[in-house]
């Protein structure tokens, strides 16, 4: 019963999308208040709905339901529960279930915390996002219904992914697609304003917090992705250019250059067709990324079962979605005025080349993820293309973006004299080249130009920050001064600030572990040791070990730093009692400066001897850690009281908006 | 400089660089693509001799044996018509069985065993990867008849893609 008022509630959210697509919209241009008064009240139907067929789900994974195709597929009696609610989003069906809940949930925050903006443009923005959803739900309903029964009832379910069955990849998803879904919005409001003519700095203010939250989700959701796959899949790896990881950091790299984009079109009014293509960019991408998930056109990792009728809708959403939002793009966008002019040397020209770099970027990623279908289209041959080439792509662009990350914070608005910011700059230069100058000692480099190249800019993103830093304090009357900037109205400055400086981290912690990890596959008896980067490892043995739903061989490490013994590491290879699949669970000594890492591979023989892989990761936490900064700055910047005042200035100051019809 | 020419110079510089990265990227491509090929085209000197490229099929079973320093490993695979014998160093990865599909990448020797440097992994037990569906060919076994129709249904639905 309760699976089909899931059902059900699913069905009426497609019908209150439709109507929530439809009315607000056309009452935002007749002037109808009551039709675009339906807005806010749709939006939190669409997700009481939406929400009603996820609990709906979670209850059938609870009470093991296995009459519901899907949770006879991805659950069993023996799973925690903790993993029954995870398991709800942890194939297809569920995933889908839980996107559309999310851009319910983000339709409805927007009708909730935009009480200050008019009326016109919150019908347009909310209806926009009843279109997206209209999509989702019908894809949903159509092709990958997740209350489908099955009949006869099987007496047991065929268990989740042991994969899945971790808590990393219980928060991953959600954080993800808050990320993915959360650009619908940035999408919604950039289509709302071509679709009013109404392209101003009033514009770029309200989408800005609303972006912004929807990078930090993502940029965490892939920070999660990258640490679940490091230590859940066993093999040590943080990134593979894997077509999945792919089509989460194209969002991200133009999510990037979007924030940066809608800070020039709020604060000088510039960029403003740009900052609405890379809006729509963004979420087309994150659409594309949902496409080869589930379309099973790629050979990835993360590849679910095929099934060609998903893959033809999704296409054609997508093709509906991007060329739609085109069309209507070159329809508008020539008549929005260009804003406020820059010379060659401002703030603008630094972060306009960054944008550039930062879309390129994401332009040679999603080359290199469709080049095999693009292969197979033109018969040229089934290619796979190679980790190495996205290495070389990465470092033929990023360094740029690191250079210029250095000094556009420095640079003044509309026009800077390079005279002035070689002054301020000189210092942080010379101190990034003499670390660079260091690093090539072939002591530190071990003979890779990289090295030097990755702390360098690490040290010049570092320095060059504070140097700004202490540009702004030194205006400042001291220390108390400096807390009254922090607690003040500048809190999106040291935001910028903490997320820049994650990214030095970020750089520090890849280019280490690069080059120096340190990999070994090995073949070890009871008692034996092994050398790994002067750590020594022994080896006690492997023991069977049961748990809740699984059975597994428990082995049992001595770790020595020199004579000292400083860990016990207990990797695990696990075999899952339905379905047989095994399942190497990694034993990790987790450290600021090196990670150490031992997964057992197989039983070699019968005198307990077992191949296994031992690891040193240097400084692989910064990787993560530099994400954690960049997520912690966003936030730091949307608590700045500027969005709040903006608000009251919006209500004073922009009754003439409210019909949405003043032009520019 | 007026603003319209600084545009044009904005565009030219735009166009320059997209093509110089164009021309970069594909350049590189070009060294770094492995094509895939059955065990048939291998046998049939379809695939490059000293180029890496990945080979696919079923693991057979039966074949997997280990070498006795330990670590490497053999095994066969094959396309149900022709069988390529593949040699890895290492430790594979969870999935792998016999009697399941697999895509190696690596170098063929000269005494013909492939010599892999990657053993590819899957999350998913059921998922075939769509190049290893799409080459396998009819088994004449009548045991594996079933399995057969099975993977077939797989591989026409991969192919109306």
């Amino acid at each position: 019963m309760i699976p089909e008022i899931g059902h059900f509630a699913l069905i009426l959210a497609l019908a209150l999308a439709l109507v929530q697509a439809i009315f607000p919209l056309a009452g935002s241009f007749t002037g109808s208040r009551a039709w675009m008064g339906m807005a806010r009240p749709l939006a939190w139907g669409q997700f009481t709905f939406t929400l009603l067929a996820l609990a709906a789900l979670g209850q059938a994974f609870l009470t093991d339901d296995f009459s519901v195709a899907y949770v006879a597929h991805n659950s069993n009696s023996l799973l925690p529960d903790m993993y029954k609610v995870s398991a709800v989003w942890g194939a297809h069906e569920g995933s889908l279930l839980l996107w559309a809940t999310l851009l319910a949930a983000w339709g409805a925050a927007v009708a909730t915390f935009s009480r200050a903006l008019p009326l016109a443009v919150i019908a347009r923005v909310i209806s926009v996002q009843g279109m997206v959803s209209i999509g989702f739900l019908l894809f949903m309903l159509l092709t990958s219904n997740p209350f489908d029964r099955i009949f006869p009832m099987p007496p047991e379910g065929r268990d989740l992914n042991p994969l899945l069955q971790d808590f990393g990849l219980a928060i991953h998803p959600p954080m993800l697609y808050m990320g993915y879904v959360g650009f619908s919005v940035a999408f919604a409001f950039a289509i709302a304003a071509l679709i009013g003519g109404r392209l101003d700095a009033a514009w770029a203010r309200w989408s800005r917090p609303w972006t912004t939250v929807a990078w930090i989700f993502l940029t965490i959701g892939i920070a999660l992705g990258s640490w679940w796959a490091y230590y859940e899949l066993g093999w040590g790896g943080w990134w593979f250019w894997d077509p999945v990881e792919n089509a989460s950091l194209m969002p991200w790299l133009v999510g990037t250059a979007l924030i940066h984009s809608l800070a020039v079109t709020e604060k000088r009014g510039a960029f403003k067709s740009w900052t609405v293509l890379l809006a729509i960019s963004a979420f087309s991408l994150s659409l594309l990324g949902t496409f080869l998930v589930r379309s099973g056109v790629l050979t990835s990792v993360h590849a679910f079962a095929t099934d060609p009728t998903r893959g033809t809708f999704i296409l054609i959403f997508l093709c509906v979605v991007i060329g739609g939002s085109l069309v209507l793009y070159a329809w508008r966008a020539p008549s929005v005025s260009t804003g406020g002019g820059f010379t060659l040397v401002s703030r603008e020209s630094f972060l306009l080349a960054n944008n550039l770099l930062l879309t390129l970027f994401a332009a040679l990623v999603l080359f290199g993820t469709l080049a095999p279908l693009i292969y197979e289209a033109m018969a040229w041959g089934k290619i796979s293309v190679g980790f190495p080439w996205f290495n070389m792509m990465f470092l033929a662009v990023m360094p740029f973006l690191a250079l210029f990350m250095g000094i556009g914070h420095l640079a003044r608005w509309k026009q800077d004299e390079p005279g002035r910011l070689a002054r301020q700059l000189w210092i942080a230069f010379a101190l990034s080249v003499a670390v660079t100058a260091l690093a090539f000692l072939p002591g530190i480099s071990a003979g890779h130009a990289t090295v030097p190249l990755g702390i360098g800019l690490a040290a010049w993103l570092t320095f060059s920050h504070l140097t700004g830093l202490y540009e702004r304090l030194r205006h400042k009357r001291g220390l108390r001064g400096a807390l009254a900037d922090l607690t003040g109205n500048s809190r999106s400055y040291y935001g910028m600030l903490l997320a820049h400086l994650g990214v030095a981290v970020l750089i520090v912690g890849i280019t280490m572990v690069s080059h120096f990890g340190v990999e070994k596959d090995v073949r070890m008896s009871p008692g034996a040791s092994q050398e790994v980067a002067g750590y020594r490892f022994q080896f006690e043995g492997a023991q069977a070990v049961n748990g809740p739903n699984y059975r597994a061989h428990r082995g049992r490490f001595l770790v020595f730093e020199g004579d000292r013994q400083i860990a016990v590491l207990e990797p695990e290879k696990r075999a899952y009692l339905t379905g047989g699949m095994p399942m190497t669970e990694a034993a990790i000594l987790p450290g600021l400066t090196r990670d150490l890492y031992v997964s057992l591979g197989e039983a070699v023989d019968q005198q307990g001897d077992w191949a296994l892989r031992l690891y040193y990761k240097p400084y692989v936490r910064w990787i993560w850690l530099g994400a954690i900064f960049m997520g912690l700055g966003g936030l730091l910047a949307l608590s700045d009281r500027r969005y709040r005042t903006a608000k009251q200035r919006v209500q004073a100051g922009d009754t003439i908006g409210a019909a949405g019809t003043a032009r520019i | 400089m007026k603003a319209r020419q600084k545009r044009l110079l904005f565009v030219a510089l735009g166009i320059a660089g997209v093509g110089a990265a164009a021309a970069m990227a594909l350049n590189a491509l070009r060294s770094n693509i492995a094509y895939f090929f059955s065990p048939s085209q291998v046998l049939a000197r379809e695939a490059p001799a000293d180029h890496v490229f990945r080979l696919g099929g079923l693991v057979e079973t039966g074949t997997l044996q280990r070498q006795p320093d330990g670590l490497t490993l053999t095994f066969v695979v094959t396309d149900n018509a022709e069988k390529v014998k593949v040699s890895y160093t290492g430790i594979l990865p969870d999935l792998f069985s016999e009697g399941r599909g697999v895509v190696t990448k690596g170098k063929l020797g000269n005494d013909g065993v492939f010599y892999a440097e990657e053993v590819l992994a899957k999350h998913d037990e059921e998922y075939m990867p769509p190049e290893v569906a799409a080459t396998l060919k009819p088994h004449s076994d009548a045991a594996k008849a079933l399995d057969a129709a099975q993977k077939a249904t797989k591989a026409s639905q991969v192919a109306t893609q």
